[in-house]
């Protein structure tokens, strides 16, 4: 049930591209709650969207 | 004054990088610059007026790169990619599942974003992606494609897509740490 971070960061991705299913929406919330690092990498993706919509 | 041709051909060193960038092959970023242009020329009419040359231009040239993604896929020019970055991203785990090396926050990433010399190793980064993964990846975060549309273009299953949408993220998160935030 409890995601590991490798798990994590593949449904975070997986976010980026589809609306994920309310369970795994919901194991990702949990997990990036108490996850520092996971947290700060979901942050980097979302930098990583905006540097590269940007790029020119 | 320059002629319309002449300024639209100014552009072409910078529509080449672009289509390049994303197409992964020099020869289908020529084509589809050369095509791009032409259409160009073809349709002056239709830039009458607008404020910038290089953005309509851009503009075209995005449908001439997804035509010869098109073309490509039916032609399945591109072979897969290997799969040794698999591997390569196991390595960012330990066999728990648990980071080896744990991401912490990148300082002040608004900043970044105002440098030219960060994107030019975001371009550099993206470089050093296997061709279709960089395909893929392009398509959805530069040019906003679906994920459904992503797979159809390039003749890939959506699992597989979304799986190549992760490495390519997985790759520039770790190259862009390495070579711009460091550590």
């Amino acid at each position: 049930m409890k995601l590991t971070c490798k798990e994590a960061t593949r449904l975070v991705s997986q976010g980026l591209d589809r609306k994920l299913g309310p369970r795994d929406w919901l194991r990702l919330r949990f997990h990036l709650a108490i996850c520092d690092a996971c947290a700060a990498f979901t942050r980097q993706m979302e930098f990583l969207r905006r540097a590269i919509q940007r790029l020119s | 004054m320059k002629s319309f041709a002449a300024r639209v051909e100014e552009e072409r060193p910078y529509l080449i990088r672009y289509a390049s960038l994303q197409l992964r092959d020099s020869h289908a970023a020529e084509d589809a610059v050369q095509e791009a242009l032409v259409a160009a020329l073809a349709g002056e009419a239709g830039f009458a007026g607008r404020s910038n040359l290089r953005t309509w231009l851009t503009g075209i040239l995005k449908h001439k790169i997804v035509d010869i993604i098109r073309r490509a896929s039916r032609e399945n020019a591109l072979a897969p990619d290997p799969l040794a970055e698999v591997a390569e991203l196991d390595a960012l785990f330990d066999e728990t599942g648990h980071w080896a090396d744990a991401p912490s926050a990148w300082p002040d990433p608004g900043n970044s974003l105002e440098q030219k010399q960060f994107f030019a190793v975001l371009e550099e980064c993206l470089a050093r992606l296997p061709a279709k993964t960089a395909r893929a990846f392009m398509m959805r975060e530069h040019m906003g494609f679906e994920t459904d549309e992503i797979c159809q273009e390039i003749g890939v299953t959506p699992t597989h897509c979304w799986v190549l949408l992760y490495r390519a993220r997985m790759a520039l998160r770790e190259c862009l740490q390495t070579n711009w935030f460091r550590k």
